[in-house]
């Protein structure tokens, strides 16, 4: 049989001694993160689909009305950062799992990291930004309720 | 004096009629071979076999090359841990009764380790993360002359299900994390250390936390349970490693 895999723990690196631990935080945010993720998830597909008309009720208003509230803008950023980083640092655990090859891993964590900040920043952004009736734009592309 | 003895010969029971069992073993002579290949052996069993008996069959009276490990054939010394169909077992503590032997029975060498031969696996790396964990009393003072170091039972309850460990393998050769990543120390050395870590008399422990808080320690685990339906001892294996993981933590045991 060729041998192309390494026998288990060669070269034994030694244990770290100092800094802070990633993996141990990683791993205690995993938690954290999931139990409140399970609470904002539900509430918001609880909000979003079952009460008042339900679903149906959806539209470029809807949106526009949350994310009138602080509290709905709030609650929707931390589902982004938590959810985001909660699939990324899932995603990372499963590269470090499987995938083989130093070059492999650092192309497949930097792909994880670009994906994981870009979609927070542009989230962030509009979560807070949004504007349903921009100022001196035409009528006719706007929504029907601006005009009130 | 006499005694009344039955003359009239006992009923054979089922269990004691033999049936002709499949085992398809992976075979790998390394200086013949470049691939493992699975090989079909018939052999006769009673119920009341053993996969062990069934190898030692094959050995003894079809091919005498087969190689395997195994001392005391009891379930204590952990030399046979092998793959049965699909899940680490110990093949003298695995019945023939206990599988499905309409279909053939899969036996091969333990995964995660290098293959030597046939069913040996070397296993250095394995015995290299259980010594990495210092799997050895740590006092701090020294014990008064012609006294013992006393443990309540509670603190001795506290680790009894890790002293039951035989070091055979069975559950670090089936963790995912182990096949793909052999930095990982390993289920069995994990085990090894909380043995040592919630021992009263012991005053390493934060030692052993220091090394399993490592980025190939406790965090690797994936709480699958492989480890814990492995152990022929029937250790909560994936507990203990999340004790661990709580004495991380907190920082002590």
């Amino acid at each position: 049989m060729s041998q192309t895999i390494d026998a288990p723990r060669t070269p034994v690196r030694p244990a770290r001694k100092k800094g802070i631990n990633w993996e141990k935080w990683g791993w205690i945010y995993m938690r954290a993160s999931g139990v409140i993720l399970v609470v904002l998830i539900f509430g918001h597909l609880f909000m979003n689909l079952i009460v008042g008309d339900g679903v149906s009720a959806i539209d470029f208003a809807f949106v526009g009305g949350k994310w009138a509230s602080p509290f709905w803008q709030w609650w929707d950023v931390a589902m982004l950062w938590l959810a985001l980083i909660h699939g990324g640092n899932g995603m990372r655990t499963i590269v470090n799992d499987y995938a083989r090859g130093k070059m492999t891993r650092t192309i497949l964590k930097g792909a994880i990291l670009a994906a994981v900040a870009i979609l927070i920043l542009l989230g962030t952004l509009v979560v807070f930004t949004f504007d349903p009736c921009p100022a001196g734009q035409p009528a006719d592309l706007l929504p029907s309720f601006c005009a009130a | 004096m006499s005694t009344a003895t039955i003359d009239a010969p006992a009923p054979v029971d089922d269990a004691l009629k033999p049936f002709i069992v499949t085992l398809i073993v992976r075979r790998f002579n390394p200086e013949l071979d470049d691939e493992p290949k699975w090989v079909d052996y018939d052999v006769e069993m009673f119920s009341t076999d053993r996969i062990l008996d069934a190898l030692h069959k094959i050995k003894w009276e079809q091919d005498g090359s087969l190689s395997f490990r195994r001392s005391c054939a009891h379930g204590i010394c952990g030399s046979d841990a092998m793959r049965i169909n699909g899940r680490n077992r110990l093949a003298c503590k695995t019945l023939i009764k206990d599988l499905d032997i309409t279909k053939p029975i899969y036996v091969e060498a333990i995964k995660g380790l290098p293959l030597e031969k046939d069913l040996i696996v070397d296993m250095d790396p394995f015995f290299e993360s259980f010594r990495e964990v210092q799997p050895f009393l740590i006092p701090s003072k020294k014990a008064e002359p012609g006294k013992e170091r006393i443990q309540s039972v509670a603190d001795r309850a506290r680790f009894d299900d890790t002293t039951k460990c035989i070091l055979c393998a069975a559950c670090t050769s089936s963790c995912p994390i182990f096949w793909t990543d052999g930095q990982y120390f390993g289920p069995a050395a994990i085990v090894n250390a909380h043995r040592f870590i919630f021992d009263s008399r012991d005053d390493a422990a934060k030692v052993r936390l220091d090394i399993l808080n490592d980025q190939e320690g406790v965090w690797r685990c994936r709480t699958t349970f492989n480890c814990t339906d492995a152990c022929p001892r029937g250790i909560q294996v994936t507990q203990a490693i999340a004790e661990v993981k709580q004495a991380l933590m907190r920082g002590k045991p």
